[in-house]
């Protein structure tokens, strides 16, 4: 899509580790429309923040490399952007929220110190003013007392508080587009639909865009418009938040809804699971690569990889079983 | 699961609760100014109460930072709490120390929330299991070697993972390296402190599982703590709801899904994400402060943001009791007095 805020094609990113090479991220493409939410779903090392990194350019150096193809915003390749010209866009048009919300934060400096230099840095306004916008940024993300908060070093705060301290940091310069790797996952449900509501507020105002990184299918089913499910480095299943409810089609993404307990469960019940590991990126099966967990699996399955196939409009998915899948 | 003997109390205790804690407090010193003087206090935990029966899970929600970790870590004795009382099978634990908390240390486990935080990453998988009995001084290297390799078949991990490092291990096994070490020494009772909130749903529900599954086999107790409501209510008798140091409601896990009173739990029931998106909820937002426990506010501490909040609400503190219709739910409310 040419009108797409972001759009990453083909993406391939890979590490030098102590045992050999290994592709964390291989061949992904999606694209996130201005003013649009994007979740990404998927089993714990699937590859969910490699992508937000490779995006932002910020992989540990030298292990982590993007080997292969495209990140466009605005259609500008980042992927070729000089790393001084990468420090611009960082900030300014991408605002990240990282997993880790210490390595975000400098120790030794106050959080107003930090929130007030982003702010100096990126935009054009006296230090007053930047400190004023500072107060109310915190205020907004549910900081109490935020003017003696300001004063504090970051090991003061609880968990809770520093994330929403890290939040505020990355919507400061009101970026068009934002990127959050489970922003919310330390917080308490009343203060996370507080954040929530406060990054709508934001997409309605600048129409800035969210990739929303998170493990909880109850925010991308409320905040997203479209979704992609990721398994062991590729895309399981992608569409939008409906395609993806309504007509889960890879089984992965059916294990996974059906793993979310209800507050209607009878208690103490069995839970339903998908049984057993995800592969090590280092012995990866030839096929697919969800087929030693399965409950479809044909032997074919493990012969090659399934291609991406067009269901409907948006909704795409990579299982050979794909329609067995759908009408059950 | 196999028939290892992880064995069970054997004294006639079916009646009386395993845990009794009774106006807990866990008061830390707030330090201010260049001398560093202890002015204010942060009341992390401002006067709990409650039991936890034999084979019962009490799960805990409230708001981050309400104390939740401070409570779990004053029952496993981590800390000394500033008051109240902690008794653990009628003997109070308070305010024990050294050698005569031994026995406790190996009754009273946890597991945190990040396995990474709390594992040796310099350790093997065997090191990390064969701690607790080397401290405990139970059992020789044999004895050691062969409750190992039971402690992982029971948290399903191959009997190969005793030579490998925690790093080499997903979020989810990271969990059950941490929920073995846990049981390697045949608790009574296990904190759980947001054991799942790192992991994926699938994961998440696998772990579930084992935790329900030991609990039956053992006759395990568990403080469950955690932000998931339907997490909660799936493996608790009884729920409790936090808020800036206090139980503010408790009854059962139905009860306080279904008839919850205060207007805190009311707003956290209205938060939960629904994962349908065809019911995009139009909930009930908190707007207001969010107060700190270094200065609660007087009254009762939530008429800050409490949507129901009347005058009296600002000055005076509800207490929490019983309702009339029904003695086991507990609500501190004016609202209910
Ligand atoms: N610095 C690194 N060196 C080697 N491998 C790495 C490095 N960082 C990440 N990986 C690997 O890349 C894969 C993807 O990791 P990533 O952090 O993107 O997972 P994730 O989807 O964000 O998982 P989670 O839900 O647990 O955060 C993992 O297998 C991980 O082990
Ligand atoms: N060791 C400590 N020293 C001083 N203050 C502490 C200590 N541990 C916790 N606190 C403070 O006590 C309060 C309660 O913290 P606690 O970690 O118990 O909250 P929690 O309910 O577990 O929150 P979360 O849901 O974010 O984990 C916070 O204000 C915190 O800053
Ligand atoms: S391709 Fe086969 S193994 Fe892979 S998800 Fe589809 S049915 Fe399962
Ligand atoms: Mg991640
Ligand atoms: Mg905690």
């Amino acid at each position: 899509m040419s009108d797409a805020l972001l759009s990453v094609d083909n993406l391939i990113t890979e590490f030098e580790t102590d045992e050999g090479r290994v592709r964390a991220v291989d061949d992904i493409s999606f694209s996130v429309q201005p003013g649009e939410t994007l979740g990404i779903v998927g089993e714990s090392g699937c590859g969910k923040s490699v992508t937000a990194l490779s995006i932002m350019r910020l992989l540990p150096q030298p292990m982590g490399q993007i080997v292969g193809g495209e990140i466009k915003l605005n259609g500008e390749d980042l992927t070729k952007l000089k790393l001084s010209q990468m420090e611009k866009i960082r900030g300014n048009k991408i605002g990240m929220v990282f997993q880790e919300p210490m390595t975000a934060l400098n120790p030794v400096h106050t959080v107003g110190r930090q929130l007030a230099e982003v702010l100096y840095l990126h935009k054009d306004i006296s230090k007053d003013q930047a400190l004023r916008e500072c107060l109310e940024m915190l205020d907004k993300v549910g900081i109490p007392s935020p003017d003696v908060r300001m004063g504090e070093y970051p090991h003061q705060l609880s968990g809770g508080m520093r994330q929403r301290v890290v939040i505020a940091m990355a919507l400061a310069c009101q970026p068009s587009l934002l990127i959050a790797d489970e922003p919310t996952t330390a917080l308490d449900v009343t203060i996370q639909a507080q954040i929530l509501e406060l990054i709508k507020e934001l997409q309605n105002d600048m129409g800035m865009a969210v990739m929303l990184i998170t493990h909880d299918l109850g925010v991308i089913a409320e905040t997203s418009n479209s979704v992609v499910v990721m398994y062991a480095g590729k895309v399981a299943e992608q569409g939008n938040v409906y395609e993806i409810f309504d007509n889960p089609s890879h089984p992965y993404t059916r294990g996974l809804l059906d793993s979310i307990p209800k507050l209607e469960t009878v208690p103490k019940s069995e839970l339903s699971t998908i049984e057993g590991m995800v592969p090590g990126l280092l012995d990866l099966p030839v096929g697919c690569r969800f087929e030693n967990r399965c409950p479809r699996r044909k032997e074919s399955c493990k012969a090659a990889p399934p291609p991406i196939e067009v269901i409907a409009g948006s909704h795409q998915v990579s299982c050979y079983e794909w329609s067995k899948s759908v009408n059950e | 699961m196999n028939g290892v003997n992880l064995s069970m109390s054997d004294k006639a205790e079916t009646n009386s609760p395993i845990l009794q804690v009774r106006d807990l407090k866990m008061h830390f010193p707030v330090k201010e100014g260049i001398f560093l003087r202890t002015g204010k206090y942060n009341k992390a935990v401002d006067g709990v109460s409650f039991d936890i029966q034999p084979g019962e899970t009490m799960g805990l929600v409230g708001e981050s930072g309400c104390g939740k970790s401070t409570l779990g870590r004053c029952i496993t004795r981590l800390y000394k709490p500033t008051a109240g009382s902690i008794v653990f099978e009628d003997k109070d634990i308070t305010n024990i120390s050294g050698r005569e908390l031994k026995p406790y240390r190996q009754d009273i486990q946890m597991i945190f929330q990040d396995p990474m935080e709390s594992l040796n990453s310099r350790h093997t998988v065997g090191d990390i299991l064969m701690e607790p009995f080397i401290v405990q001084n139970i059992g020789d290297k044999q004895y050691r070697q062969k409750r190992v390799k039971e402690l992982l078949e029971i948290v399903g991990l191959p009997s190969r993972s005793i030579t490998r490092y925690p790093f080499e291990f997903s979020g989810g096994q990271r969990q059950r390296i941490g929920i073995a070490r846990s049981i390697a020494l045949n608790p009574k009772l296990i904190v759980c402190d947001e054991p799942v909130s790192a992991l994926d749903v699938s994961i998440q529900s696998q772990i579930l599982n084992l935790l329900i599954e030991l609990q039956r086999e053992f006759n395990l107790s568990y403080l469950f703590i955690a932000h998931d409501l339907a997490v909660v209510k799936h493996i608790s008798d009884r729920i409790a709801i936090m808020y800036l140091g206090k139980v503010v409601e408790s009854s059962d896990g139905e009860s306080v899904y279904r008839e919850a009173k205060h207007p805190y739990t009311q707003s956290l029931i209205s938060a939960i994400p629904v994962p349908d998106p065809h019911r995009k909820a139009d909930r009930q937002i908190l707007v207001g402060d969010v107060p700190s426990p270094i200065n609660p506010p007087d009254g009762c501490t939530f008429h800050t943001r409490c949507p129901k909040a009347m005058d009296s609400c600002s000055n005076k503190s509800p207490q929490l009791v019983s309702l009339p219709e029904k003695t086991q739910h507990k609500v501190s409310c004016h609202l209910y007095e």
